[in-house]
């Protein structure tokens, strides 16, 4: 989903989020310290992981060998860009012995369309949002998590192990999370209330504002406004959805998933559909810019990390995501990429950025209020449809 | 001269049209800003800035790889090819049929190739890349090499011939002299084509190993960066000084 | 032996010889065009009648479902936006082509190669980074813009990027030097004996363009409209970058049922649209470049 910012916006942004956290009380040097001590915790916690793998046996899941020597193996790992620290490959390698790549991908189409088209990717961890986990389970790519292999998933927040596209965890681990909401200038308007400011914009907004491209992120805020769900698969209420996007479609500057946060910075859009996290980049370049959930309520997406069938590296795949949970690591993650994620220990441990970023303080209780997108099985096509009539429109 | 004058209005607007985006982008890619279309000062830093970016770095290697080899490829097949259809075979339909790739839609060559690799279980990877630029490569090769040889007389190959030297004996010592130049030419051609060559790419490529072009896209798309300007910038050097290379060498064909 | 005999027995081996020989030059790359274009062609023909893979890929069910699907009105309508711009495209192509082939053709012969070579050039570097240009070139705050603010031309800026507009304008840049290299090959061709004899017969200069130049140069003039007309309903970048995603054409929609939808079998049916325009439109071409040699050779 989240494509975050670019690498060449990455030093930009960390520029400008490293201002933001000297406003905010030197907490980013603290933060790094943190981290840099940290990194020797994890090295540690990870090497006593194996260990203790190698004390249970019989693992549950798949085969895996808990003998395994981890420096023996390889990982490549695809992520969006930008959303994950520009240093993660070498402190993992310098943590667990295992050399890692970490390829990019811009959406989760992208990616799909490369793990889907048979043979081997070459990929042995995936980041894909929940719904498309879900997808990729059902077509038999993905391997089941072996929790003993992963212990540090004691971190995650109890809301993030029942997530509706994967109850219990059984084949992905999520990464991060959030909700979609309207990122704005505040400057510029005033706090928008309703998916309805952006679908039927006043005059003076009107042509500045940006919508999300991807299917199901355009469908959201119609789909709210009208009161659905956002899974729904009901033809009659997606005609409705529909007609309202296509209706909204004269007030748009341009469906964006990309660059609607720098829109925002540049004033050519006042108000636009975004990701949470996203809008942070946004509001560390100018503190005008800020995110609203509408009162019709949103989503609850999750990113997730998923192995593949086809890796050859399972045991290191396992290492790597336990390495993630852990909570000094994904603190430093959370830092990073200004998103929240699901480990409670490590929104502990990053709880300041609230200060500067307010949905960084989101709980797991007000994000539940949410509804969470599930895979959409027989009604994708449908779906893909009515994008193309509405973007066609 | 004066009867004709009017005629350099539209060669004016084609050549505006043509060549000032190209030097807006070059001007832009020696801007301080760091938004790329306002310019505030002359720096050369974003040409620096480019050599530590990894993501580049890597696309560039991996285009490398991809664009020597399918050069290599593409220049014999297609050369080959070119000598079969013009000398052996002079027949319009197989000629038509051995272009067909520099011609048929990218995008329908791309997805069939990837319904192809996807069916016979071919990993994406940069081979698969390179088996697939190699198709249109030899294409336009064969095509370069076809026109020269059309211009070169082909009675020293038969006489060859006829004296008795093998095809591929009348190939090495006489054909391939006199088409040495139209060869090199469609090399560089190839060259530059797989060096751009994004749509086909991108549905062929594996995920872990990214070519320049669609490291560019994935660039283009999350906005306008001062980078992507020095890197264009020099890209077009680079496309510039190969392609005018591939003229000149045709050129002091036609002049001998 | 008898020497016609021998003339025989030779012009036998002679030909044995040409057969190797084309086996051995034509041979692979035959083979190599037949494996990964013809190939995968067929492949996406096979497809388009079979039933889309959950996931991606195939499920061997015939079906012509997905040709209905291309008749439906979203996807007529689609087709019918893309004719629209590419149309644009490819007339304002031809209107800027065709005036710079002739005068190119009217340059002397060292410039004429000059004039050649400007045109092609920016075809051969990066489609992408062309198009990337346009981005900062029309962008409200961009050089045009500011060009246009500070002569006082327009008072506020323009919003040209995100328009169908910036599609067409995107696209003309993208395959303008198409148009030009075919349209002045044929315009070299036109016997200039021919425009003499016009002119002798006291047609006027427009008079003499209009009915035998223009005819003559027909067929270049459509080789030319094919070259950015088909490629132009393809190409996806373009209205992605500058259409801001609200210009949809046929390009769009082939890599969004293999991104976003994974739906094989229809993306394929509307990819084989595209390669039967084409082969139709050239079809039609040679029909007419047929007919307009037969009238010249009569005429002459």
């Amino acid at each position: 989903m989240k494509y975050t910012s670019d690498v060449l916006f990455h030093d930009l942004n960390v520029h400008a989020i490293t201002r933001a956290h000297k406003r905010a009380r030197g907490r980013k040097a603290m933060h790094r310290t943190i981290g840099k001590a940290g990194l020797a915790i994890a090295g540690a916690a990870a090497a006593a992981m194996v260990l203790s793998a190698c004390g249970g046996g019989d693992s549950a899941g798949a085969d895996l060998d808990p003998d395994a020597d981890l420096s023996q193996q390889s990982l490549t790992v695809s992520n969006w860009a930008g959303y994950y620290p520009e240093d993660l490959g070498a402190q993992f390698q310098a943590a667990v012995g295992t050399p890692m790549t970490i390829t990019n991908h811009a959406t989760n189409e992208e990616i799909m369309a490369k793990l889907t088209a048979g043979g081997d990717s070459g990929i042995d961890v995936a980041f894909v949002s929940g719904q498309f986990a879900q997808a990729l389970n059902e077509a038999g790519l993905i391997e089941p998590i072996n929790p003993e292999f992963v212990p540090n998933m004691a971190n995650l927040y109890p809301e993030a192990k029942e997530l509706a596209y994967d109850p219990g965890n059984a084949y992905s681990v999520p990464y991060a999370w959030g909700t979609t909401g309207i990122c704005y200038r505040s400057d510029l308007v005033d706090e928008p209330t309703s998916w309805n400011d952006i679908l039927e914009p006043s005059a003076e907004n009107d042509g500045k504002i940006t919508a999300l491209a991807t299917e199901r992120w355009l469908m959201l805020p119609a789909q709210k406004a009208l009161g659905f769900s956002a899974n729904t698969t009901d033809e009659g209420e997606m005609e409705q959805v529909k007609e309202k996007l296509i209706a909204a479609k004269p007030g748009l500057l341009a469906y964006d998933d990309t660059t609607f946060y720098s829109r925002l910075v540049s004033g050519e859009a006042t108000m636009v559909v975004a990701w949470d996290g996203w809008c942070n980049y946004g509001t560390a370049e100018n503190p005008d810019i800020k995110f609203v959930v509408p009162s019709e309520g949103s989503d609850l997406w999750a990113d997730t990390m998923v192995v593949l069938k086809t890796s050859e590296n399972k045991e290191a795949a396992h290492a790597f995501i336990n390495y993630i949970l852990d909570p000094v690591n994904h603190a430093w993650v959370a830092e990073n990429i200004l998103y929240k994620v699901p480990n409670a220990p490590a929104m502990e441990a990053v709880a300041g950025l609230a200060a500067d970023f307010p949905n960084m303080g989101y709980t797991p209780a007000e994000l539940l209020k949410q509804e969470g997108l599930i895979d959409l099985g027989e009604a994708g096509p449908m779906y893909t449809e009515i994008a193309t009539e509405v973007t066609s429109s | 001269m004066s009867k004709v004058g009017w005629l350099r209005l539209p060669l004016a607007v084609t050549y505006a049209f043509l060549y000032i985006p190209i030097v807006v982008l070059v001007i832009m890619s020696f801007n301080a800003s760091k938004t790329p279309f306002v310019w505030t000062g002359f720096s050369t830093k974003w040409y620096g800035e480019l050599l530590n970016n990894e993501l580049i770095r890597e696309g560039f290697i991996n285009t490398m790889i991809v664009a020597v080899s399918a050069t290599i490829l593409a220049t014999a097949l297609g050369t080959m090819l070119a000598i079969g259809i013009a000398r052996y075979f002079r027949s319009a339909i197989v000629e038509a049929y051995s272009l067909a790739p520099a011609i048929i839609p990218d995008l329908a060559l791309a997805i069939g190739l990837l319904a192809l690799f996807s069916l016979i279980g071919v990993s994406l990877s940069l081979v698969s890349v390179l088996l697939s630029h190699v198709v249109f490569g030899m294409a336009f090769v064969a095509a370069v090499v076809i026109a020269r040889l059309g211009q070169t007389d082909s009675s020293l190959e038969e006489a060859s011939r006829d004296l008795g030297a093998s095809a591929v004996s009348t190939f090495f010592r006489i054909t391939l002299p006199s088409i040495a130049p139209a060869i090199i030419a469609g090399a560089l051609l190839v060259f530059t084509l797989s060096l751009d060559e994004f749509v086909v790419a991108y549905f062929t490529d594996g995920p872990t190993t990214p070519t320049l072009p669609i490291v560019i896209y994935s660039m283009v798309r999350f906005g306008v960066t001062p980078e992507i300007n020095a890197l264009a910038a020099l890209l077009l050097l680079v496309s510039f000084t190969i392609v005018l290379s591939a003229q000149r060498i045709t050129r002091l064909t036609d002049s001998v | 032996m008898s020497p016609s005999e021998k003339r025989i027995s030779g012009r036998g081996a002679t030909e044995r010889r040409a057969l190797s020989a084309r086996a051995v030059f034509a041979g692979p790359g035959l083979l190599y065009v037949t494996l990964f274009m013809s190939l995968p062609l067929l492949l996406i023909l096979v497809y388009s009648f079979f039933t889309r893979g959950r996931f991606g890929g195939i499920v061997w069910d015939f079906t012509l479902d997905n040709y209905g699907r291309a008749f439906e009105p979203v996807y007529l309508k689609v087709f019918g936006t893309s004719i629209v711009i590419a149309g644009i495209t490819t007339l304002l192509a031809l209107l800027l082509g065709y005036p710079t082939a002739y005068a190119i053709t009217r340059l002397s012969p060292r410039w004429r190669t000059i004039a050649l070579v400007l045109v092609v050039l920016p075809f051969w570097t990066n489609f992408l980074i062309r198009t990337y240009a346009w981005i900062i070139l029309l962008n409200s705050e961009g050089p045009l813009n500011s060009a246009l603010l500070d002569l006082g031309i327009i008072g506020a800026p323009l919003g040209l990027l995100y328009t169908p507009a910036a599609v067409v304008v995107g696209l003309l840049y993208a395959y303008l030097p198409l148009v030009v290299l075919p349209v002045y090959a044929s315009i070299e061709r036109v016997d200039r004996q021919l425009l003499e004899a016009a002119s002798n017969l006291g047609a006027s200069r427009i008079r003499t363009f209009v009915d035998v130049t223009l005819p003559l140069t027909l067929p270049g003039v459509m080789i030319g409209a094919i070259f950015v007309f088909v490629p132009s309903m393809g190409n996806f970048v373009v209205p992605e970058l500058l259409g801001g995603g609200k210009t949809v054409m046929v390009g769009n929609l082939i890599r969004d049922q293999f991104l976003e939808a994974r739906d094989w079998p229809f993306g394929s049916v509307l990819a084989l649209f595209v390669v039967f325009l084409l082969v139709a439109l050239f079809a039609l071409q040679a029909a007419i470049s047929r007919r307009i040699n037969g009238k010249q050779v009569t005429r002459v």
